[in-house]
């Protein structure tokens, strides 16, 4: 056990974090640099191309010391995005130590100080490391400053790096075999093991991740999720290199994947104990939630003889998306479909964009919203996430919905504009202090359906892309909730209506009917786009028909080239959904949440 | 305009060249007349090629480029070479484009008494400042000298081009064209809007924002307006870009490329259809000319249209008209009974003033014409 160790690199979004993760498996020869891609741990397309780590992975790298010895460093990678902080805490929680990355250029940022607190919470060694040390924009004396006044942590102890072009990494692998201290318990005792993550395999079904606390498990064992209780014989257990190594056993300290017969990924919840059936421990490992939807959105297929297509896709993509969870629904406009939860909007657009990529469908998603409680007026609590359920005014006692505390931070110049944008999204009891002379960190309690209408892009743009945001959900709150409908042409349109609060329905109408002029082309006739709540109508805009579209000439028998070009726009009809008379986009359902960006 | 469309194909002879490129051309042209010659015996070798394989014909269309490069003689050794390898038939109706300024009147009646029986005047525009604008090499005199010479010449089927919604033209100022050309009183006349397209000079002209393009709501004013003056003179309006003095004086030629009747093209970039089948020649003159060298016909692709295709090419191109679709022709000829299966639609588009269904035919009405894209993307 003396020979393990078990860390995690954590750093705020685009800060190097999978770059060196990739140097740190090409310096202990995990991978060749023939076999070299561009960060081998994030090894989905979207993970890819997004430059954002979705899923946690870990691989275990063989070490040759400066000390002469040989360690295994278990490096357990994490999700990079605040939609996934729950899937980070829990390979936190495996870990003894983390690599705190930070940009030289850009310093502490909002999720560097999230994820220094959530080391902290689980004691964990913390050892501070300034990558991107060759960028000319780097300023190595203001993030050492930083580490010292904002993060609290001994400037002496930082290391420094180009992941990028490989400079620093072996200080930082003797620092993890130095600093971070070998995991501690008992291989003799009961078993307990965390589960920080899981995928599917075709051949093999649920493939674990997980961190043994105590214990030892092998092929061949009666385990027990303790969470859901239920029970699986073990069929193989191993580390994980570039590809799965078959071990006779984990034990204490270690970490590696169990393969036990598990035919969803959704059967195992991350963060929940693996114990021995037979010889179970009396409670499981601290700190486990279950994951839950905050965001809700209903899928349809463009064509609605997909349907059965997307009912497979989704039973397959579920395979390997615990948190992600759908029931069917249907909808007068769109038809037959479903609704789904999701993590946060990144996590609706990542489920989106895998199913239209890997199934090949189109679909359309409906207006995405909370989950909103209700009292009724006969005292029973009902929870709404779909505004076709909305029980109707008269029927309801109280509404409360979901807020969270945002923190944000920033260059104290951006202060005004963030505090204008948090009041305009009914943020209350803010909070400020400065971490260090010139930045500010403040915390407001809002609204989640602010947050998912259009904050983050807007924080973006009034901090000029210097802020940086984070943010946990804290508890339920009373609202005044109304139903804001949008009528296309006079008739209802479902998938487009969402619970608003009251005094921002009229808002909220006027933005919707404008993002919608913008985003439905134009067509044959004048379209008629309103909002209203009960039968009022609160906003509305039109659409003027194409006035003329027609080629003059059709001419000299080259009937060819105009046909293609009208071929072209049916199929682009085909990605559009026809309501009524009207073919609405895809891209109109999202944009509803969006405000003009130019304001 | 009725019934059964003519069995007869029509023969395009393409003159690929011009003295210079007007500003909103992108037919296939070439500047350099020298080779004219040669081009004419191609074009003898390519009408050897195709010979048999046509029955005669009774549409000539000789375009261009410039066909009144030509001088009458030229013209009428490739009528006659034409008429040995295909066979016109009595009574065809053959026409040449011409721009006002190359042919007088002697050379026009020459053309006549080859048998020519339509001339179509590329005039575009009455207001010299305009034909500046668009690289045209003639003036508005000349236009008006042309048109009474082909008159005098002995042409009673004069058709004239001209070109609306050019950058700043007030609507005035097309009237006074379109007037113009009204009361010459041609038996028929071509009303195009000026596309500014990528590979045209104009075009490049507005990719790099140096002139500006007019807005939708302006050309449909021109489109629906220049439809109501022209109407009111008592033209029909029988394709989107077309009008007839009379039922009779419409383009049979033209017709044949809106109603899958075989047409036979000949010369660079021409196209030619029969059967599902249409192919084009090369582009360029080197192309075309290299593979009449090896003996070869100079055609440089072609496609197999499937009957989804043609129905769609029928659909489209039937809602340019105003006669519209014979909807139970239609559905003998392709297959597809359109009020069944777009029944909704065609309402739609019916209550929203687009198209009619009148006697079995599926008519677009002026403003139909004026989307009639979008009308066939049902």
């Amino acid at each position: 056990m003396k020979d393990i160790r078990n860390f995690s690199i954590i750093a705020h979004i685009d800060h190097g974090k999978s770059t060196l993760a990739d140097r740190l498996i090409m310096k202990t020869g995990g991978c060749d640099t023939r076999n070299y891609k561009d960060q081998m741990l994030d090894n989905m397309d979207i993970e890819r191309e997004r430059g954002i780590t979705i899923k946690s992975q870990a691989i275990t790298l063989p070490y040759k010391a400066k000390d002469g010895k040989t360690y295994s460093l278990n490096l357990i990678d994490t999700p990079g995005h605040v939609d996934f902080s729950y899937e980070v805490s829990r390979s936190l929680a495996s870990c003894e130590g983390v690599l705190l990355l930070i940009d030289a250029a850009q310093g502490v940022q909002a999720q560097t100080l999230a994820n220094l607190y959530l080391a902290m919470e689980h004691n964990l060694e913390v050892i501070p490391v300034i990558n991107k040390i060759d960028l000319p924009s780097a300023d190595i004396e203001r993030v050492i400053e930083q580490i010292d006044s904002e993060l609290g942590l001994d400037p002496d102890t930082h290391l420094r790096c180009s992941a990028k072009e490989g400079t620093g990494i072996e200080d930082i692998l003797e620092a993890v075999v130095e600093r971070i201290p070998p995991p501690t318990g008992d291989p003799d005792a009961r078993l307990a093991a965390l589960i920080f993550d899981a995928h599917y395999d075709a051949y093999r079904g649920t493939v674990i991740n997980c961190r043994v606390f105590d214990g030892t498990v092998k092929a061949g064992d009666s385990i027990r999720f303790m969470f859901n209780g239920s029970v699986y014989r073990v069929e193989e257990v191993g580390h994980f290199g570039l590809s799965r190594q078959k071990r006779d056993e984990l034990s204490a300290g270690e970490v590696g994947y169990v393969i036990a017969g598990v035919k969803t990924v959704s059967s195992v919840s991350i963060g929940d104990t693996i114990t021995n059936n037979d010889r179970p421990v009396d409670n499981p490992l601290p700190g486990f939630k279950e994951a839950k939807p905050v965001v809700f959105a209903s899928i349809y297929p463009i064509a609605s003889d997909d349907y059965e297509d997307l009912a497979e896709a989704m039973e397959k993509y579920k395979l390997n998306d615990a948190a992600f969870i759908y029931e069917k629904d249907s909808s007068v406009a769109l038809g037959q479909g479903f609704r789904c939860g999701f993590l946060g909007l990144l996590h609706l657009d990542i489920v989106q964009e895998r199913l239209e990529r890997e199934y090949d469908l189109n679909i359309i998603l409906s207006v995405p919203s909370v989950r909103y409680r209700f009292t009724l007026k006969g005292g029973e609590v009902i929870y709404v996430d779909n505004p076709a359920h909305y029980p109707g005014p008269m029927a309801i006692d109280k509404g409360e919905e979901p807020y969270i505390r945002a923190s944000m931070m920033m260059p104290d110049r951006y202060l005004g504009a963030v505090m204008t944008l948090c009041i305009e999204k009914r943020g209350v009891n803010s909070n400020m202090h400065y971490p260090g002379p010139g930045r500010v960190e403040l915390t407001y309690e809002m609204p989640l359906s602010e947050v998912i209408f259009d904050f983050y892009d807007r924080f973006k743009s009034v901090t000029q892309g210097y802020g940086s945001f984070d943010y946990e959900l804290i508890d339920y709150r009373e609202s005044n909730l109304v139903l804001l409908d949008i009528l296309v042409n006079g008739e209802k349109v479902d998938a487009l209506s969402q619970i608003v609060h009251r005094d921002r329905a009229r808002a909220r109408g006027v933005q919707a009917c404008d993002r919608l002029r913008e985003e439905i082309p134009r067509q044959m006739y004048k379209i008629a786009i309103q909002g209203a709540i009960g039968g009022e109508i609160i906003s509305r805009s039109t659409i003027s028909p194409f006035r003329k579209d027609v080629t003059a000439k059709c001419y000299g028998g080259d009937i060819t080239r105009k046909r293609k070009l009208l071929e072209k726009q049916k199929e682009g009809k085909k990605r559009m959904k026809m309501v009524g008379s009207v073919s609405i986009p895809q891209s109109a359902f999202l944009a509803v949440l969006k405000s003009d960006t130019n304001s | 305009m009725t019934g059964k469309p003519p069995a007869s194909p029509g023969l395009y002879i393409h003159i690929p060249f011009c003295l210079t490129r007007c500003g909103y051309c992108d037919f296939f042209s070439c500047t350099d007349t020298g080779s004219m010659g040669d081009f004419l015996q191609a074009l003898f070798q390519e009408m050897a090629l195709w010979h048999d394989e046509f029955p005669p014909f009774d549409t000539v269309y000789i375009g261009g480029g410039t066909p009144s490069l030509l001088c009458p003689g030229d013209m009428g050794r490739l009528l006659d070479r034409a008429r040995e390898v295909f066979g016109i038939l009595p009574g065809a109706e053959i026409t040449v484009e011409a721009n006002p300024a190359d042919w007088g009147r002697n050379e026009l009646r020459e053309l006549r008494s080859l048998g020519v029986t339509r001339i179509n005047l590329g005039v575009q525009s009455f207001d010299d400042r305009e034909l500046e604008f668009l690289g045209r090499r003639h003036d508005s005199a000349q236009a008006l000298a042309a048109l009474s010479s082909a008159r005098s010449a002995g042409f009673d089927s004069v058709g004239l081009d001209l070109i609306y919604g050019l950058p700043g033209q007030g609507f005035a100022s097309w009237r006074a064209s379109l007037e113009q050309a009204l009361a010459f009183g041609p038996e028929h006349l071509s009303c195009y809007e000026l596309e500014l397209k990528g590979d045209t000079p104009l075009g490049l002209k507005f990719g790099k924002g140096e002139i500006e393009g007019r807005s939708e709501e302006d050309l449909r004013e021109f489109f629906l307006k220049t439809s109501e003056l022209a109407e009111g003179a008592g033209y029909l309006h029988y394709e989107v870009s077309n009008y007839a003095r009379e039922p009779g004086t419409t383009s049979r030629h033209n017709r044949k490329y809106w109603d899958h009747t075989p047409y036979l093209g000949l010369g660079p970039s021409a196209h030619s259809f029969r059967g599902a089948r249409r192919w084009w020649n090369h582009g360029s003159i080197e192309g075309y000319l290299g593979s009449l060298r090896a003996g070869e016909k100079p055609v440089r692709g072609s496609e197999d249209l499937s009957a989804a295709q043609l129905a769609f090419e029928a659909l489209f191109l039937g809602l340019r008209m105003k006669e519209g679709i014979d909807l139970e022709e239609y559905r003998l000829r392709y297959g597809v009974d359109l009020l069944w299966e777009k029944g909704p639609q065609i309402r739609d588009r019916e209550e929203a003033g687009l198209v009619r269904v009148i006697s079995g035919r599926l008519c677009p009405t002026r403003e139909g014409m004026a989307v009639a894209d979008a009308l066939a993307v049902l």
